[in-house]
């Protein structure tokens, strides 16, 4: 016998799931649209690895596989994680940093819910560790005069690591937005020459300012769907842009403009999708402040002073350990009682 | 106009109150058989005043009050008691209660019966006829209402606040009780007016129910009486909700509306008063809504005991039934058969359908979603509540106020997961219940047994020193007769005037002291680390841990009460 209620919404884990697969989509098309379709290799790679790890998981934890498979939330993680790495890794890049996410950051701490890091984060995490130079390979855009690597031929290189005759490698990949600054500056070079540099647009990088672009459409898409809340994303947004902004108003020869940080590496993917993943995040309005403020700050410092290029996979994974310390710190005032806490 | 206040959370379910709401309520005919729980609202179940095969008439109390929370049962109509015994009654335990067993004689005569001049009867006097006439709370809880307005001198009562916001989906017994009775409802509310003398008095009605605030209105044209339209959001008909939508305060927790000033009773009981004081009839009848997969969906005016299953055949029900609600659907209770009777808390029986409450979908985890949160008019943090009943943390669970849960729903409501979340707190609470019950019956055990130990020893005592005294005056009495040592003494000697008995009381002597001083200290430490059971027995490195342990959540319960205290003065508890 079932007690009351009697009546729910019909909203589901799957449904909200697929908001957010959905909600990726704008970003994955001009991620495509730039840097040719070997991402949706890498995304088809990842999804299918998600998901046997998934069920092997689910056969070894002795739980029902039909609701977890169709929860989507393997999928998410998937996604976020092709789109973290450079689309020309090869399979085994893509395969190992997946399986590693399911098996072990969400399957080993209990599955769907209950684990405290990014699975996807952590994914990243172990590759850019164990396997650096693979994940420094970006492909670059179809505008920056690079040559360019034909769908056949992308396949060819991510399962065969074999490339056309008479073609370099190093010639079809660059350096991230982010890394080539950070190298440029090392070298002695001014913020302005180095902006002049043919692989920048806009904002950032040419190209993925425009995937950046894609992934805001789509996080302001979930957040018309109330699949997110504001918190996170305009917390993180904002704190990264003042950090980004009073560094660059003292020193403006070594430090980018504030909106070069926003639309550059993972910043908008964090901001909208990595940070705002439930399960690893506060669940109190404040806590979800402190926590997307903590992320903008490491995000910055690592950034700027870190050994690594981008710094959203390390600042999210620390502010995940952070998540119930911060949550029993923001309990709010509760109907009836004086002041807050508890 | 007023301003209304908003309390946090709240949702929209799909109303469902048309299905019902548009047809005028009937009188249900007299059923068969009439059967009176005894318990009927919250405190002390009403004592028997009948025997078996009395015939009574209608109004006639069959039970009192018994003690201060209590309330009357009367007659519902002229009969004959044909038994008083145990019945399936409407309660979550599913256990029978006693009840009284009514067979009605057809004639449904009325015992002498009065207005009452309320005016010219003293406070103490009204509520104690009140009590007679079995008034309890009609919104839902039945608290019985002379308990509530008994207000001591201090307690001056700001305002009175008279809940018809009926924010429950499918029921609308009040919205036609509005309709049909506003001067009625009105009455009823001038004598709690006269009762708790209040500054205003304020009516809160759903928007969603524009008749029943437009007879509300019209029938207080002219009064002091402000009729408040408030905004239709679940649940703003729960008694601190609605009291803080229309005066912006807040129940202090664990406290009722008094303790702020505010006096808060439901439309039906104001009628039921009405009913009472200016007809002389006690509470017999209400009205229920019968509604869900029937074909006519109506409102019924029913005699209290009436069998469920006979009010629920009068709007025929649909043949692919799967089973009813008493009550509403956000917190109403299920039963499989209508065995139970209907009791002054009974405002709807909804009868299911497959098609109109699809069974839930099974439970996922919960992945913090906190939807839960962002719709608890408690402002509680229910996923964690969860959390914290799941792992049986039940400490924790109180920490972060599981005794605040009104146990609206709301959270379950919205859980994307499908986690039944209301019985999870349900859980929670009854095993802290539980467990505070064996507590206290430990303690009760441990005193009582402590207490024996020290009559036991006293006794001892006492015979010790009786028997010295007795051997202080045989030794006076013969002091040149050398008594000799030995262990056995003289077939002829008294045997309690011995050395060795002289020994063997004083090491008693000794002994019991030392038993008595140990036992009054182990009460003294009890009762100084009386609080967790398991903290009895621990390695100095365990207190060391614990010490310290307490200390980082003091700090914590600390910062989190800065953190919280921008606005708010810091919290005293």
């Amino acid at each position: 016998m079932r007690s009351s209620p009697f009546i729910s919404t019909p909203a589901s884990v799957s449904q909200i799931m697929l908001h957010v697969l959905v909600a990726l989509i704008p970003g994955i098309a001009l991620y495509v649209w730039y840097f040719g379709p070997a991402i949706l290799v890498s995304i088809t790679l990842a999804s299918v690895t998600a998901l046997a790890t998934e069920a092997v998981m689910l056969k070894l934890r002795k739980r029902p596989l039909r609701p977890f498979l169709s929860d989507n939330s393997a999928l998410i993680t998937a996604w976020a994680l092709a789109l973290s790495i450079p689309s020309l890794a090869p399979w085994w890049l893509v395969v190992v940093g997946t399986a590693f996410a399911i098996a072990v950051s969400k399957h080993l701490y209990g599955g769907l819910g209950n684990n405290p890091f990014n699975p996807a984060m952590i994914g990243y995490a172990v590759l850019i560790i164990s396997f650096p130079a693979h994940m420094t390979q970006w492909l670059a855009p179809h505008l920056a005069g690079h040559v360019e690597l034909g769908f056949i031929d992308q396949l060819g290189y991510i399962f065969n690591g074999t490339l056309p005759a008479g073609t370099k490698l190093d010639a079809l990949t660059m350096a991230t937005s982010l890394d080539t600054l950070k190298t440029q500056l090392h070298l002695g070079h001014t913020v302005n020459e180095i902006r002049e540099m043919p692989i920048y647009g806009y904002l950032a990088g040419k190209g993925s300012e425009m995937v950046a672009i894609g992934f805001a459409l789509g996080g302001l898409y979930m957040l018309y769907q109330r699949i997110i809340y504001w918190h996170v994303p305009v917390t993180f947004l904002v704190t990264l842009f003042a950090m980004a902004g009073i560094f660059h108003l003292i020193d403006p020869a070594h430090h980018v403009a504030p909106l070069f940080h926003w639309f550059s590496g993972a910043a908008m993917l964090a901001a909208f999708f990595i940070l705002t993943d439930p399960v690893t995040s506060p669940t109190t309005v404040k806590g979800k402040v402190i926590f997307a403020a903590g992320a903008a700050v490491l995000t910055f410092l690592i950034r700027t002073y870190g050994g690594f290029p981008d710094g959203v996979a390390f600042a999210t994974l620390l502010m995940n350990i952070c998540v119930p310390l911060i949550d029993a710190w923001t309990q709010p005032k509760v109907f009836g009682h004086k002041g807050g806490g508890k | 106009m007023r301003q209304l206040y908003r309390y946090h959370g709240g949702i929209h379910p799909t109303e469902h109150k048309l299905e019902s709401s548009e047809l005028p309520s009937k009188s249900a005919p007299l059923p068969s058989r009439l059967i009176l729980p005894l318990h009927q609202h919250i405190g002390n179940g009403a004592k028997v005043e009948v025997q078996v095969g009395d015939k009574v008439l209608k109004g006639q109390m069959l039970a009192s009050a018994q003690g201060m929370i209590s309330a009357a049962i009367h007659a519902p109509t002229s009969g004959t008691v044909a038994a008083i015994e145990p019945h399936v009654v409407a309660h979550p335990s599913a256990l029978d209660g006693l009840c009284i067993h009514l067979v009605p004689d057809g004639e449904d005569r009325w015992m002498a019966h009065a207005p009452l001049d309320f005016h010219s009867l003293a406070k103490r006097e009204l509520l104690d006829s009140l009590r007679a006439a079995g008034i309890v709370g009609l919104g839902g809880a039945t608290f019985p209402t002379h308990v509530k307005y008994s207000l001591t001198p201090e307690q001056r009562i700001q305002t009175l606040v008279i809940n018809g916001a009926e924010c429950e989906p499918w029921i609308t017994t009040d919205d036609r009780l509005m309709r049909e009775h506003a001067a009625g409802i009105v009455s009823g509310i001038r004598v709690l007016q006269h009762l708790s003398e209040p500054a205003e008095v304020l009516i809160g009605i759903e928007d969603n129910k524009p008749q029943a605030i437009a007879a509300m209105r019209e029938a207080c044209a002219g009064s002091d009486i402000e009729v408040m339209a408030v905004p239709t959001l679940y649940p703003s008909g729960g008694e601190k909700q609605l009291i803080r939508i229309l005066t912006g305060k807040e129940v202090p927790s664990g406290d009722r509306p008094t303790s702020i000033g505010v006096a808060c009773s439901n439309v039906a009981t104001a009628y039921a008063i009405h009913r009472f004081v200016d007809h002389g009839e006690p509470l017999i009848s209400r009205q229920v809504t019968v509604t869900g997969n029937v074909r006519t969906p109506q409102n019924l005016e029913v005699l209290i005991g009436t069998p469920l299953a006979e009010i629920v055949r009068l709007a025929e029900p649909l043949p692919d039934g799967t089973g009813y609600i008493i009550g509403g659907p956000m917190m109403g209770l299920h039963v499989d058969e209508l065995d139970a009777p209907m009791v002054k808390a009974t405002n709807c029986i909804i009868v299911k359908s497959a098609q109109l409450f699809p069974p839930a979908p099974p439970a996922m985890p919960c992945i913090r979603c906190t939807r839960c949160a962002e719709v608890c008019p408690a402002d509680l943090q229910p996923q964690e509540l969860h959390w914290f009943a799941k792992a049986r943390d039940f400490g924790k669970a109180q920490e972060y106020h599981l005794f605040d849960c009104i146990e609206c729903g709301s959270c379950a409501y919205v859980c994307p997961s499908h986690i039944p979340l209301v019985q999870y707190y349900r859980f929670a609470k009854s095993e802290i219940w539980q467990r505070e019950q064996e507590l206290q019956a430990a303690e009760i055990a441990r005193e009582r047994h402590e207490y024996r130990l020290f009559r036991i020893e006293r006794e001892k005592q006492e015979k010790a020193e009786r028997l010295a005294q007795k051997e202080k005056a045989v030794q006076a009495a013969k002091p040149a007769v050398a008594t000799p040592l030995p262990v056995a003494a003289p077939a002829d000697a008294d045997p309690n005037d011995t050395l060795q008995m002289r020994v063997d009381a004083d090491i008693a002597r000794a002994n019991m002291q030392l038993r008595i001083d140990a036992a009054v200290a182990r009460a003294k430490e009890q009762a100084a680390t009386a609080q967790p059971r398991n903290t009895e027995v621990l390695t100095p490195q365990q207190q060391a841990e614990i010490a310290e342990i307490e200390a980082r959540r003091a700090k914590i319960r600390e910062m989190a009460s800065h953190a919280g205290a921008d606005d708010e003065p810091p919290k005293q508890s």
